[in-house]
């Protein structure tokens, strides 16, 4: 098959981006997207022009490396990451434009490439149970219904990509955050620390520079591990609680 | 030279207990003191680090991701092993202890894997109290399932994604301890090489891979949990940057590289379709507790549709080889029956390289919901690569590299021949002698970290008391770190006509061919002669194109991959010296008459330690022999 790129390209994180355009010739329909750019790059370096720079790493979907937004969608058409986006999903042809994931919490490292830091920072703030290695009880102790521990795991799925705050209208982390605090708030594990946790993760995503929530379900629409919108609304109800409850000077 | 693995005396299943009762501590106050720089954020450094952190030692922590949380542990799918007999199933630690030696084919350190299993539960607590979702049951209790090798279910998974929730875990764990500032993360950090101080391990040179910033990093002990270098065949289930680079820096400065021939080549995996491939896709080896396995009986049937082949005409081969074990057969053998249908025409697909992996009875004798919810995702990955839809067809899969079993040599702390240098994880070689049996890796990555470390780090620490940590100004550090700036000039400077991928594609196409699933002794030969020719070109006619001091891609890739093509000659040499076929190294020169891998007990019952000599020098091959105690060496039947 054979393609037309517009890309962006961007020397370093001070400097002024543009779109340059590529011809992607003779591709293999089975080969994925990623793939497709490893053929137009092999054909650039032959002709001496820098690599476009890509984040990636797994290559199968799960490590949430890949970030690449394609005609204006975080991840491109279908529902999975960049990585598992085959070329059989594109036209003969086609004019394909490819962005970086675009949030102004996500500044641009060099082309294609983002820094998502901000992801991490949040985490650290309170996206965990606290507990030393060594002291735990036995597994089986606290049975946990298979109802909860399979939502939970639902929301335990997220791969950390950072396509739901690129494709927010106000680069919203909520999807992300809203995942976390569920996973982890549905567990008798996490419960103790269920309200501070909604407070410091919220808090530090609002510090990171991430938009609120104001229900476009854009990040639904493009969450490759299809983590629903119904976590943003039970964070909601965990942080009302949990603010409520400092309000009033109650111990978190 | 017979490297010391300081083995601690007593029987075996009290071995661990009497180490750790005597085990030297160190207080808070001294702990604080001490500097611990930990090259790797999977499974086994995560673990480390959160646990070393949360003991107070002060941790730096490096990875090449851009967060730790997308080192390649993430990728696993299929399940960890404990001994946790919750199925009572009449399993138990000396049971997994057994099964794990028996499945590395006798060529494993009994004392290191006694202590695996008898940590494995304690992996298990760990992790549900961090909150990781594991399968459960109904009645809240955790599910099990059994997998390759074993006939007990002791496998705990979270849907097909056990591995990311594992990491998730420990990422978790460790960015808690990020956060209070006990652990200080690098991430998009590239170790390039070691520093060594008085030949102790005292320091890391590594690249920023932002800014092309090289510098220095001083500690008093530094781990390696770098991951394993199945990506020296090119085409592989690890990640894309998975590599050799930080193990074979350390060898490089006098670390043994222990048995590096022993890969392990994954049975189901997706085929390959082409040479625009850039990695393979595993298909986890829980599917192969409902999947049947065939090949068609006769060559003139391989091109029609799977469905138009009655049972009749369908070889069932490893139900049929394996009665006892059958589709669940470990990986080695699994794979070799693969390749062996193809070599004689009766492989399907495209290539003619792949067999059928078939979940017709399952649907049948489960029902479709019932499969779905035990194997969605992987169905979907396979439908989404190959566009086939595997409840309906049979899914095609063909053996591809998966895991390395050798690695750098360790002694019983964990810690190499270069005093102060540990190494966890898949980059060392200790737990899984000649074959890895499933689910055991993540379980191996996660009691070095959590569970070993954290004890056995002191043996060499408190040998330091009073010593004063050097400083990156010192010359042991300037000198390396001269040295690095001029490799990464070079690369830059060849200005050839090559991509660094065409140099690694034909390094792993080669490897694949001599050193691969079966391997001979002229074909090892052969590659070691070719390997210098086309290091030599390598750095002729490589092309890469920018400059060191940006994020350059290419050249991260030609660091990793002129060290590959090092590695790779060492691999071979490692294959040819072993001469015997035992669990993943199969030479077609020592089989039996139905084709079984025929180990020489008498001489090769050894850990192969090899000894860098210099750039050019052919290097030592130094023996630790393997003292059985407990297990008596048998031939591995899975009939
Ligand atoms: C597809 C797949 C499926 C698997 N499924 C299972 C399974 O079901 N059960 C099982 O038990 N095992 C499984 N395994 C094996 C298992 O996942 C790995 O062996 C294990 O996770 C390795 O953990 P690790 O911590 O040693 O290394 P990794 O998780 O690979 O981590 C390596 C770390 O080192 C860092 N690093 C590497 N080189 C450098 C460098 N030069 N400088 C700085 N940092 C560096 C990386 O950034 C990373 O953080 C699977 C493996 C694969 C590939
Ligand atoms: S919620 Fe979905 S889109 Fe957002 S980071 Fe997680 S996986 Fe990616
Ligand atoms: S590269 Fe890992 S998810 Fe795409």
């Amino acid at each position: 098959m054979n393609f037309t790129l517009r890309v962006w390209r961007q020397d370093g994180p001070e400097t002024a981006g543009r779109f340059e355009e590529y011809p992607a010739r003779n591709i293999p329909d089975e080969a994925s997207f990623l793939e497709m750019l490893d053929l137009v790059n092999e054909d650039l370096i032959g002709k001496g022009i820098e690599p476009v720079e890509f984040d990636h790493d797994c290559r199968e979907g799960i490590c949430g490396t890949c970030s690449l937004t394609i005609d204006g969608v975080p991840h491109g058409p279908g529902r999975g990451t960049t990585c598992q986006l085959y070329m059989r999903s594109f036209r003969e042809g086609e004019v394909i434009v490819i962005e970086p994931f675009r949030a102004t919490p996500f500044p641009i490292l060099r082309d294609l490439t983002v820094d998502r830091g901000a992801f991490d920072t949040i985490i650290q703030s309170g996206g965990f149970i606290s507990e030393r290695s060594g002291s735990a009880p036995d597994a089986n102790a606290v049975p946990i219904p298979k109802t909860i521990a399979d939502l939970a795991m639902d929301a335990a799925s997220c791969i950390g990509c950072g396509a739901c705050a690129a494709a927010c209208p106000n680069s919203s982390a909520m999807l992300f955050v809203g995942a976390k605090v569920s996973h982890l708030g549905l567990l008798p594990q996490g419960k103790p620390e269920k309200n501070r946790r909604a407070l410091s993760m919220v808090r530090s995503m609002d510090e990171a520079g991430f938009g609120n929530c104001s229900n476009y379900y854009a990040c639904e629409a493009v969450c490759p591990a299809s983590i629903p919108a119904s976590f943003i609304a039970s964070l909601n109800r965990q942080y009302a609680v949990a603010a409520a409850k400092e309000t009033v000077g109650a111990t978190l | 030279m017979t490297p010391d693995a300081h083995i601690p005396d007593g029987p075996l299943k009290d071995k661990w207990t009497h180490y750790k009762n005597h085990a030297k501590i160190i207080s808070p106050a001294n702990k604080r003191k001490f500097k611990i720089l930990i090259v790797g954020s999977g499974l086994a450094g995560g673990s480390a680090a959160a646990t070393l952190g949360e003991q107070g030692y002060d941790i730096e922590c490096f990875c090449y991701q851009d967060s730790p949380r997308r080192a390649h542990s993430i990728a696993a799918q299929g399940g960890i092993n404990a001994a946790k007999n919750y199925q009572n199933d009449g399993d138990s630690a000396y049971r997994l202890f057994y099964d794990t030696v028996k499945g590395g084919d006798f060529r494993s350190r009994e004392s290191n894997v006694h202590r695996l299993a008898e940590v494995s539960n304690a992996i298990i607590d760990q992790c549900v109290a961090q909150g990781v979702p594991f399968a459960r049951e109904y009645g809240g209790l955790l599910g099990n399932r059994s997998f390759g090798g074993a006939q007990v279910s002791r496998t705990f998974y979270a849907r097909g994604q056990t591995g990311q929730q594992l990491l998730l875990g420990t990422y978790q764990a460790l960015s808690a301890q990020i956060g209070t500032g006990k652990v200080k993360m690098f991430p998009r950090t590239e170790m390039l090489d070691l520093v060594l101080v008085d030949g102790h391990a005292k320091g890391i040179v590594v690249r920023d891979m932002v800014t092309g910033e090289i510098r220095s990093h001083a500690g008093d002990a530094v781990l390696l949990c770098t991951g394993g270098y199945g990506n020296v065949f090119y085409l592989s289930t690890n990640a894309k940057g998975c590599n050799v680079t930080a193990t074979w820096r350390a060898y490089k400065r006098g670390a043994f590289f222990a048995n590096p021939c022993y890969t392990q080549i994954h049975p189901t995996c997706i085929p390959v379709s082409g040479d625009y491939q850039s990695k393979l896709t595993l298909m986890s080896e829980s599917l192969r507790n409902d999947g049947r396995v065939w090949a068609p009986k006769r060559k003139e049937d391989c091109a029609k549709a799977p469905q138009d082949i009655p049972e009749e005409d369908r070889d069932y081969y490893l139900e049929r080889k394996y009665p006892s074990f059958g589709n669940l057969a470990p990986r080695d053998i699994s794979s070799r029956s693969a390749k062996e249908i193809c070599d004689e025409g009766r492989g399907v697909g495209p290539t003619g390289l792949g067999v059928y992996l078939d979940f017709a009875d399952a649907i049948k004798r489960l029902g479709r919901d019932v499969v779905e919810e035990r194997y969605s995702n992987l169905f979907e990955m396979y439908h989404n690569i190959t566009g086939e839809n595997a409840y309906e067809r049979p899914m095609r899969i063909y053996p591809a590299v998966h895991y390395t079993m050798g690695g750098l040599w360790v002694d019983y702390n964990l810690m190499s021949n270069i005093p102060g240098l540990h190494v966890l994880g898949e980059a060392n070689f200790s737990d899984h002698g000649a074959n890895r049996l499933g689910a055991s890796a993540l379980m191996q990555g996660l009691a070095d970290g959590y569970f070993v470390i954290p004890y056995t780090l002191g043996n060499y620490l408190t040998s330091q008391f009073g010593k004063k940590r050097p400083e990156t100004t010192d010359p042991a550090f300037q000198e390396v770190e001269k040295e690095v700036r001029e490799r990464t000039a070079a690369l830059l400077a060849v200005k050839g006509t090559r991509s660094v991928d065409s140099f690694h594609r034909e390094l792993g196409m080669l490897l694949w061919d001599k050193c691969g699933m079966a391997r001979d002794k002229a074909g090892l030969e052969e590659a070691i002669a070719r390997l210098p020719k086309l290091r030599e070109e390598f750095w002729k006619d490589v092309r890469v194109l920018g400059v060191g001091e940006n994020l350059n891609e290419s050249l991260e890739k030609a660091g990793r991959v002129a060290d590959f093509l090092e590695f790779g000659e060492l691999m071979c040499r490692d294959a040819l010296a072993r001469d015997e076929s035992c669990g993943g190294h199969f030479r077609i020169d020592h089989q039996t008459p139905d084709g079984e891998a025929l180990r020489d007990d008498e001489n090769f019952s050894h850990v192969a330690a090899w000894q860098y000599q210099g750039p050019n020098a052919v290097p030592t091959r130094n023996e630790e022999p393997l003292v059985y105690e407990e297990v008596k060496l048998a031939t591995r039947s899975y009939k």
